[in-house]
């Protein structure tokens, strides 16, 4: 029930967040989430796309360095504690977050919730059996 | 000591006033006995000799001097820690080093003459920058493995000065202690006298408010711009001087007050200029490599010592009354080493460490420049898939253990900066390694 994501260094220039778009975008890849951490040299464009190894080598070709890493995808409320009901339960079990970033759902009352964990197969059991809904790599991708 | 009608003194007059003929003799005389004594007691010598088919008594004019093969770092570092001592270790009082071109430093010995000998020639350049029995020197190079510091620490004693042993570092207190105990002479780097003179500024003390008259700048290379700067900003006469310590350290040439470039103490090495391609000599005036031959030095001779440096030698006569042939400040180097903040950087080093970080590759760019009056290298490094991770933490720690090696091997700090791929330029044949935008 892991989610694909790829992860592109991109220095801080201008122009270079554009180009990956660009690159992704004529090779009709279609951007689901995405997430930019960055400092004053570089930052790290994290992507969950429709097509990722596709995504990954159109990419590789156009001399960008990414790595593929698996996520985690939640499915939350989307209401006032909505996130907090998830991150009280990782506390408790304490599983560390190492990033998280987030989306709503196009239509329906769901925010999707993107971890990045160091044990994702555990922070699944326990999410799972706290109730929480975890999103398959698929139905991300089709929403 | 002989006063100078312009108030300059000279150490030794009877040595740096020699006549060119008497001067010649006792450099053939000096050369003989260091080309017997290194054929007798360094096997690097007498093998690197019988390749070149030549004995010492093959010497008979200081102009077969030119026969004899060069030595280079390489050989130093073929050499590594003590094979190119001419003395057993028992004699040796002193060992100093400088970096080599990779992981392993170069080492150089003194025995108790030796240090005589430096002590004597920094006394001499000293005394010729105008220094006296009646200054108070302030020494701001680290005092450590590095010649600088030590070099004119012993000098300065020898004349009589009262020395401030201040080591390197900590600009307000080395402030505080220039004013209060009353420094006349400063000893640094020229871009460390920069950094004082900023500071200064910013805390808004005046030179007038120093006692600072002339400052003794070393170790690395500088233009004629930054010692008018130096010499506005600090109210001092700002003077040059020149060694390695592969030859020595501070002391092979130092410029008198007329500051038309460093005497270059010809009675204690023999200094020529060569094409640093072909290695032949070069006629009077030209300017290429500077090759040195130490002809007074027992622990560590050192014969023919190329020192990638590039130069011009002056022997017209100086008006200071020094017979000895004034060398002009360096120009470059025919290697790519740098000098930041003093201290030498080889990009082989910095290769080096590269490979010892597991999925690193050397695809790397030296960016020198310099910010206010202090160099900063800065080393840009391709990112791959292997260096690169998602997880800024992750990335951060990384580029932390770059610089943290970095700053333990070099000596000096470094900023990393991770690019992306294919972005250095790349030439046919050698990389480019290095891009240096200091003005000097």
């Amino acid at each position: 029930m892991k989610v694909e994501q790829i992860s592109i260094f991109i220095e801080n220039k201008s122009g270079r967040l554009a180009e990956v778009t660009q690159v992704i975008g004529e090779a009709g890849v279609n951007i689901r989430a995405l997430s930019l951490a960055d400092t004053s040299d570089f930052g790290i464009l994290r992507l969950i796309v429709d097509k990722t190894d596709h995504a990954k080598s159109v990419l590789k070709e156009h001399g960008f360095t990414v790595n593929k890493t698996e996520v985690v995808a939640a499915e939350v409320p989307d209401r006032p504690l909505g996130l907090h009901s998830i991150l009280s339960i990782l506390d408790s079990a304490r599983i560390n977050v190492e990033y998280m970033y987030a989306f709503v759902e196009r239509c329906g009352q769901n925010a999707v919730i993107i971890f990045r964990f160091d044990n994702p197969d555990e922070a699944i059991e326990v999410l799972t059996r706290n109730g929480i809904t975890i999103l398959s790599g698929e139905r991300v991708s089709n929403m | 000591m002989k006063a100078m009608k312009n108030g300059g003194r000279i150490w030794d007059p009877v040595s740096e006033c020699l006549g060119r003929e008497e001067l010649e003799l006792l450099q053939f005389t000096r050369l003989r006995d260091t080309l017997e004594r290194v054929w007798r007691s360094v096997p690097c010598y007498q093998q690197k000799f019988r390749q070149a088919g030549i004995v010492p008594q093959d010497v008979r004019s200081l102009a077969d001097l030119s026969r004899l093969p060069f030595t280079t770092k390489e050989d130093l570092r073929l050499n590594y820690p003590y094979g190119m001592f001419a003395v057993p270790l028992r004699e040796v009082v002193r060992i100093h080093s400088s970096s080599g071109t990779t992981g392993k430093p170069t080492v150089v010995g003194y025995n108790r003459q030796d240090l005589q000998t430096w002590t004597e020639l920094v006394a001499r350049f000293m005394t010729a920058a105008g220094v006296t029995e009646d200054d108070i020197v302030h020494i701001a190079f680290g005092y450590g493995l590095f010649t600088g510091a030590f070099g004119l620490h012993y000098g300065a004693e020898r004349i009589g000065a009262s020395v401030i042993p201040m080591s390197s570092g900590n600009t307000d207190k080395q402030i505080m202690i220039m004013q209060d105990y009353r420094s006349t002479v400063l000893v640094s780097t020229p871009s460390y006298a920069l950094t004082l003179a900023d500071r200064m500024e910013k805390m808004g003390i005046g030179p007038e408010s120093l006692s600072l008259k002339v400052g003794l700048f070393g170790a690395e290379p500088w233009s004629e711009e930054m010692r008018r700067e130096l010499e506005t900003r600090l109210g001092i006469v700002a003077t040059d001087n020149f060694g390695l310590s592969e030859v020595m350290g501070p002391g092979v040439a130092g410029e008198c007050l007329y500051k038309g470039g460093m005497h270059l103490f010809e009675d204690h090495f023999i200094p020529e200029i060569i094409d640093p391609d072909t290695g032949e000599v070069l006629p009077p005036g030209s300017v290429g490599e500077l090759v040195i031959t130490s002809i007074t030095k027992e622990a560590f001779p050192v014969v023919r010592y190329r020192t990638r440096d590039i130069t011009r030698l002056d022997y017209t006569p100086c008006s200071c009354g020094r017979t000895f042939v004034r060398m002009a400040k360096t120009m470059g180097r025919t290697d790519d080493m740098l000098i930041i903040k003093g201290v030498n950087v080889f990009p082989t080093q910095i290769e080096e460490i590269l490979f010892q970080v597991e999925g690193c590759e050397p695809h790397y760019l030296l960016v020198v420049d310099r910010e206010g009056a202090m160099d900063v290298l800065e080393v840009q490094v391709e990112v791959n898939e292997a260096i690169f991770f998602d997880e800024m933490k992750k990335q951060r720690a990384f580029v932390d253990l770059l610089e943290k090696r970095l700053f333990s091997t070099l000596g000096v700090g470094a900023r990393v900066k991770l690019v992306e791929p294919s972005s250095m330029p790349r030439h046919e044949g050698k990389a480019q390694r290095v891009i240096d935008r200091r003005k000097l």
